[in-house]
């Protein structure tokens, strides 16, 4: 039987390796939407051990909304992604620098 | 539950604006190609009936709705007139600057109607779910927004340095989400300051907390969180901070007040020193680098991130007037930042931004009325006596005094005189400088009428505070 805690190193892991991805990444701007997705998928993680160990349902109710979220998060995302792909000819994370100070 | 049980009253003026705004987004492709009238004449009509709705049903309870999950206090009541009344005052001053550049389609309109709706979930939320899907539809709006000039590369890498630094916060609140579930078992905030008071204490409490104070820090745009903010309100186009700029902020204050004050109160002592130091340091960094810009927009930027610092101020005092003191400061802030950023779009023609500090040159020679209104905003901002500012000061810094954090009222008054150096050096540009430009400024009725009221109001506000302090102080049952 998996315990608790062991779901959430597992959570806290996943949690740990979006933020990272978000911070170290300066390549492709595809990886930050990883990253995104990553992160929310960590939080279900929590929801659902907390609820599933506590026996109450509303953390997975919780994780349902989270998940189309996401999805639309990532809709709008990748839009973004188009849009600013159309006007630079790259994605890569270096590149988005017209802008500083 | 069945559904005649339920009781949809209470949230009536969020299905009407959900109703409205869907109908937009499909009545809009089908009108001819002149222009969006007709989504600007609906969407100026719904914010108006959402404003009589929420007038008629205005008392002074408290009023639980959905099990619990939806609350309608005087709080609520209040801020979401104050948004409906900021998003019209957006929506009229912004066409003329739309239309110039050829953006001006009802997606502006639509998607302003749903960042409302999503403001007025987070205002009114007494649940973390309902919480988290406000804020993210507010969010998703608003990078969309952003992003709306397609063709303009400035604008695509602000709405994506936006979106990737506002799902980071989204997901770093909903961490700390998880956490407070966890630890308490409950959803719905009352129940979790219920629990929390009840003697839950722990390390994940203590994670759940600064998880969920970065996160909501993150999203006001407070220092050191504050990266994002220069850059959106930079490449988004001006309408679209003008948007950006004000009513979210509303929002935002919300969130704090719903998560720290409703949700997390019994921990008062642990999130008040976080606070204490954002705020410290979102009225240095802000005022202080301030100073340094050229780019006029970027500078009210660095304004905004200051004013936020001051906002925060009035939540960490932990007292009922320290909270009617913020949401008067934020209500101060978003009228002035209407009038700062219409500047720009008063100076705006097509083809050209006025972005820049020297395009403020000389604005007394072109117009006297705009130049003194302009002066107007600054002094309010700067803190001057009797304009709106200053009393919005005034009632931030009594309350911090009031529980004797002395010593942070006169770093916030030293980083206050350090702010009125720029403030009052653009109005100098504006009264003793030559323009570079001489040619008579263009703008339209419904900007100048816009920038005449919110310069007004700076006065009005300034010299009889009473009638909305009153008010802010009854939305805290004072």
């Amino acid at each position: 039987m998996i315990s608790l805690s062991e779901f959430l190193i597992f959570g806290g892991l996943l949690f740990s390796i979006s933020v990272a991805g978000i911070f170290l990444n300066r390549k492709n701007v595809l990886v930050l939407l990883m990253a995104i997705e990553l992160m929310l998928l960590a939080v279900n993680v929590n929801f659902v051990a907390f609820s599933h160990f506590s026996g109450d349902i509303d953390g997975q109710a919780f994780v349902f909304f989270v998940l189309t979220v996401a999805a639309a998060e990532a809709a709008i995302g990748l839009a973004i992604l188009v849009t600013l792909f159309r006007n630079r000819r790259t994605i890569n994370v270096e590149d988005l620098t017209e802008m500083k100070g | 539950m069945t559904l005649a049980s339920l009781n949809l009253q209470p949230v009536l003026p969020e299905i009407v604006l959900a109703a409205m705004a869907c109908l937009i987004l499909l009545v809009d492709p089908f009108l001819p190609k002149r222009g969006p009238t007709v989504s600007f004449v609906l969407s100026i009509l719904t914010l108006v009936a959402l404003f009589v709705i929420t007038l008629m049903q205005m008392d002074d309870h408290v009023r639980m709705s959905f099990g619990d999950m939806v609350v309608n206090d005087p709080m609520a009541d209040l801020m979401k007139l104050v948004v409906y009344v900021l998003v019209a005052a957006v929506f009229v001053i912004s066409r003329t600057y739309l239309r110039q550049r050829g953006i001006d389609k009802g997606e502006y309109y639509m998607l302003g109607l749903f960042g409302v709706l999503g403001m007025m979930i987070t205002i009114s939320s007494n649940h973390l779910l309902l919480l988290y899907l406000g804020l993210e539809l507010m969010s998703l709006a608003l990078y969309a927004m952003t992003a709306f000039k397609r063709d303009d590369g400035r604008a695509s890498e602000a709405a994506m340095k936006y979106f990737v630094l506002g799902a980071l916060a989204s997901g770093i609140l909903l961490y700390g989400m998880s956490l407070l579930y966890g630890v308490t078992g409950e959803l719905t905030l009352t129940a979790i300051a219920d629990t929390i008071a009840g003697g839950e204490d722990s390390m994940a409490l203590k994670a759940a907390v600064v998880l969920i104070v970065v996160g909501a820090v993150f999203k006001m745009g407070i220092a050191p969180f504050h990266m994002w903010l220069p850059d959106v309100y930079e490449g988004a186009p001006t309408a679209v901070t003008l948007f950006l700029a004000a009513a979210p902020k509303v929002a935002a204050l919300a969130l704090v007040m719903r998560l720290l004050v409703d949700g997390m109160g019994p921990l008062f002592y642990d999130w008040q020193p976080m606070l204490i130091v954002v705020a410290m340091l979102s009225m240095a960094i802000g005022n202080v680098v301030a100073i340094a810009q050229t780019s006029f927009k970027r500078m009210l930027t660095y304004s905004t991130i200051g004013h936020v610092g001051f906002i925060l101020l009035g939540v960490l005092a932990g007292t009922n007037e320290g909270y009617a003191a913020a949401l008067f400061y934020t209500i101060a802030y978003a009228v002035m930042t209407i009038g700062g950023f219409g500047i720009i779009l008063l100076l705006a023609r097509q083809g050209f931004e006025a972005e820049s500090m020297d395009d403020l040159k000389g604005l007394n020679d072109r117009s006297p009325v705009m130049a003194f209104v302009f002066l107007l905003l600054m002094f309010s901002m700067a803190g001057i006596p009797f304009t709106f500012g200053f009393w919005a000061k005034l009632a931030v810094l009594q309350s911090i005094v009031g529980v004797g954090l002395w010593w942070l009222a006169t770093f916030a008054v030293v980083t206050a005189v350090i702010g009125a150096f720029y403030y009052l050096r653009a109005v100098k540009m504006v009264y003793f400088d030559q323009p570079e430009d001489t040619s008579p400024i263009q703008a339209d009725l419904n900007v100048r009428g816009v920038l005449v009221l919110s310069g007004a109001s700076m006065l009005i506000f300034g010299l009889y505070p009473t009638g909305l302090t009153t008010l802010t102080a009854g939305a805290f049952g004072l």
